[in-house]
């Protein structure tokens, strides 16, 4: 996978111009419009890694951020190409806002050979480390201490680049957010601490996980500057991002972001949803970003409804494209399931 | 029973490094490990090293003494108390290019870190498709028999050369201590060094210029002829001490030094069953699931017929290792032990 893989000169072009340029925070990608395609295909796609779940061609945990795309947009667009991304096991949306080709990911769910990690890490574990994409990471909070070490070889180094890790609110109460939080603080590392709070932690809601429910109050107790974002809104998040990047490359110290959200459906695939009323999920999806920011620009007129036509019709191409390439690549070969454990190749030497 | 050939250094039992050649000088195993730190630092600017009190301190067991005055703070890092962000933090800048040396105080804390150490360090290679590479080295110290109870004496070496995706060495001798480091630091994937708390103060000599040594293969330390003894970290003076022992009982033991934990060395292992057809494996760890366990398993898959008695095993009595002296030497194998298990192996009761 190379930063050009995704650029083809076909009727999708601007589809993939879009979010390929987020990555390098170029482009028309970053205005609203651009926002909110981004997000849409967002949506699309893991609407349609729903529907393929239930037909049985993917398979594992699937963990969709349905509701939560203002974060992936508003976030990972906003990095540049030199910086770095950490995140969870709900990481869909953050692959393709950083640009990692649709084709890759969804191929790597389909366990093929041209999947983004050679379809040895599905759905939880994106890879792409071209793009500065260290994955899916499926223990909570795993990923928040390796973050801290990339900052640090930045840091040693002088280079510019800020990483970026994004966790959830359950994250919050493990040990490795609280040492991660006080080794960037303590050591000035450029780290941009995301905590997408969407209120549950699998079942458990925020209040019956933290004794404290404002986590930017406690960040700020780390002596991190730390601001809670309303997570719905892509303009807002993207701001916060672009003002908290800026401090995290001119100050070298961590910064925090609350971002305020809400994941529409269940936690993965498996989870029947019983420990939320129905009506607070109805509830905070008036506050649906895609809708409201539609409404928005066309009211504006930014935006026409032929254009969101025209969007869907490039987005459902792509996707169609995704899975059929998908359908079609070879699985990774058996013969090459040692592949990749250690540099000096197969086997290791004992894998008899 | 052959004749034997145990140097003058074996003899002495936990001296275990060469005889001194003109150009050596005294050293100890601690400091060999200090200098392997001081020239990885010197050659590398990637090099750096974090760990708890590794700085000011000098180090719990005084490993860096000394090294944050000569390299600085940016280079001697001392962490705070957090074995999973510093140890994460170790994986996150090998990814990105630098060399670090993550010292963890002692195996026992570094529990609090196994899941950095195996969720990423020893996953993410294969886990993203050859994608990403780690390349650090993890040290830290192991082992019992200093009376420091249950929580601060366990042994579980085994646990990690558990782990595909990791290198696993435990230097015995000053040679590898001072020479293990740099090709550690030169394998592109994560190596995990278990220092055995007993050795620090293993005095002898070494050359003023030593080379690297290999990460490969195991070493014979003793040649014989009527039992293979398999030893390494902690337990092995203790099985050089029996062979010594046993040598005066007419028993001809050849000693080998795992040295490489993972991945094992066994052509080593059982070019020596072949020539001895008799096997004791020493191991400070519990038994069951133990890296003798192991051992004794390939050589039965892979030299059965070679074998003229059933593979014997000394370990440790499976219990928190206890404080009181008596109890912790009883827990713990020791030369007797060894002693026996070998004479049983070569039909001399015991
Ligand atoms: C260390 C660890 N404990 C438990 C789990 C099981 N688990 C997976 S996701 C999850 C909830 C995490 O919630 P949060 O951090 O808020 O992220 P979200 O799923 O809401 O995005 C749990 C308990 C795990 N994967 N890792
Ligand atoms: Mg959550």
């Amino acid at each position: 996978m190379t930063a050009t893989e995704q650029r083809s000169g076909t009727a999708t072009e601007r589809a993939a111009a879009d979010t390929t340029e987020q990555a390098t925070g170029t482009s028309g990608a970053d205005t609203p419009a651009g926002l909110l395609r981004a997000m849409l295909r967002i949506r699309r796609f893991e609407e349609k890694c729903a529907e393929l779940y239930s037909a049985t061609k993917i398979r594992g945990f699937l963990h969709l951020c349905i509701g939560e795309e203002a974060v992936a947009v508003g976030v990972v667009g906003a990095l540049a190409a030199e910086d770095a991304v950490v995140s969870t096991y709900r990481e869909h949306g953050h692959a393709l806002a950083r640009g990692v080709p649709m084709t890759a990911i969804m191929a790597e769910m389909f366990g093929r050979s041209t999947g983004c990690s050679g379809g040895r890490g599905g759905s939880m574990h994106l890879f792409d480390a071209g793009r500065r994409f260290y994955g899916g990471n499926a223990i909570v909070a795993g990923g928040l201490p390796v973050a801290v070490g990339l900052a640090l070889a930045d840091h040693l180094t002088g280079s510019p680049a800020v990483t970026a890790c994004l966790f959830g609110d359950g994250a919050f109460a493990e040990g490795e957010w609280h040492e991660s939080a006080n080794l960037a603080a303590l050591w000035h590392l450029p780290v941009l601490f995301c905590c997408e709070n969407n209120r549950y932690a699998m079942g458990t809601s925020l209040a019956r996980e933290h004794a404290q429910t404002d986590l930017a109050a406690r960040a700020a107790s780390y002596g991190m500057v730390s601001w809670a974002v309303d997570g719905m809104d892509v303009t807002q998040v993207r701001e916060a991002t672009t003002k908290a990047l800026a401090y995290v490359r001119d100050s070298g110290q961590p910064c925090f972001l609350e971002l305020r959200t809400y994941r529409f459906r269940a936690h993965s695939m498996y989870d029947p949803d019983r420990y939320r009323d129905p009506a607070e999920i109805e509830q905070w999806k008036r506050s649906d970003p895609i809708p409201a920011l539609t409404e928005q620009l066309v009211q504006r007129g930014q935006v026409t409804t032929a254009d969101v036509e025209q969007w869907e019709r490039e987005i459902g191409q792509e996707i169609a494209a995704a899975v059929a390439a998908a359908d079609a690549a070879p699985l990774e070969p058996v013969e090459d399931l040692t592949r990749h454990l250690t540099s000096t190749g197969p086997g290791e030497g004992s894998a008899s | 029973m052959s004749p034997r050939t145990a140097t003058a250094t074996h003899r002495r039992g936990r001296k275990a490094s060469a005889p001194p050649a003109p150009t050596a000088t005294a050293t100890t195993y601690r400091e060999a490990l200090r200098e392997a730190h001081r020239e990885a630092m010197r050659r590398d600017p990637r090099v750096f090293l974090m760990g708890e009190d590794v700085g000011r301190y000098g180090g719990a067991f005084a490993v860096s003494l000394g090294l944050l005055e000569e390299f600085g703070e940016d280079r001697v890092r001392d962490t705070p108390l957090s074995e999973a962000a510093f140890t994460g933090a170790g994986i996150g800048a090998a990814m990105r290019g630098m060399r670090p040396v993550v010292e963890i105080m002692t195996v026992n804390f570094s529990l609090l870190a196994l899941d950095q150490v195996l969720n990423n360090a020893a996953t993410l290679r294969h886990m993203s498709g050859g994608q990403l590479s780690v390349p650090l080295v993890i040290r830290m110290t192991t082992g019992a028999g200093r009376q420091l109870a249950a929580q601060h004496s366990h042994s579980l070496e085994g646990w990690y050369a558990h782990i595909p995706g990791l290198r696993v060495l435990a230097p015995a001798t000053l040679e590898d201590a001072r020479g293990m480091l740099w090709p550690a630091l030169q394998d592109p994937d994560p190596v995990v060094i278990f220092e055995h708390g007993s050795l620090y103060n293993l005095s002898g000599h070494l050359p003023a210029d030593p080379g690297p040594v290999d990460i490969e293969r195991a070493a014979v330390r003793r040649s014989g002829t009527d039992v293979t003894l398999v030893a390494f970290g902690g337990t092995l003076g203790k099985a050089l001490t029996a062979a010594e022992s046993l040598a005066a009982q007419g028993i001809s033991a050849e000693v080998v030094d795992l040295r490489v934990l993972r991945p094992l060395d066994d052509a080593t292992i059982l070019e020596s069953v072949a020539r001895t057809h008799r096997l004791v494996v020493v191991d400070e760890a519990w038994r069951t699931g133990s890296l003798a366990a192991e051992v004794s398993a390939r050589v039965a898959e892979q030299a059965f017929f070679e074998l003229d008695a059933h593979v014997e095993r000394v370990g440790a009595v499976e219990v928190p290792v206890p404080y009181a002296q008596h109890l912790e030497e009883a827990t713990l194998p020791q030369v007797p032990g060894i002693v026996e298990a070998a004479r049983r192996a070569v039909g001399e009761d015991g």
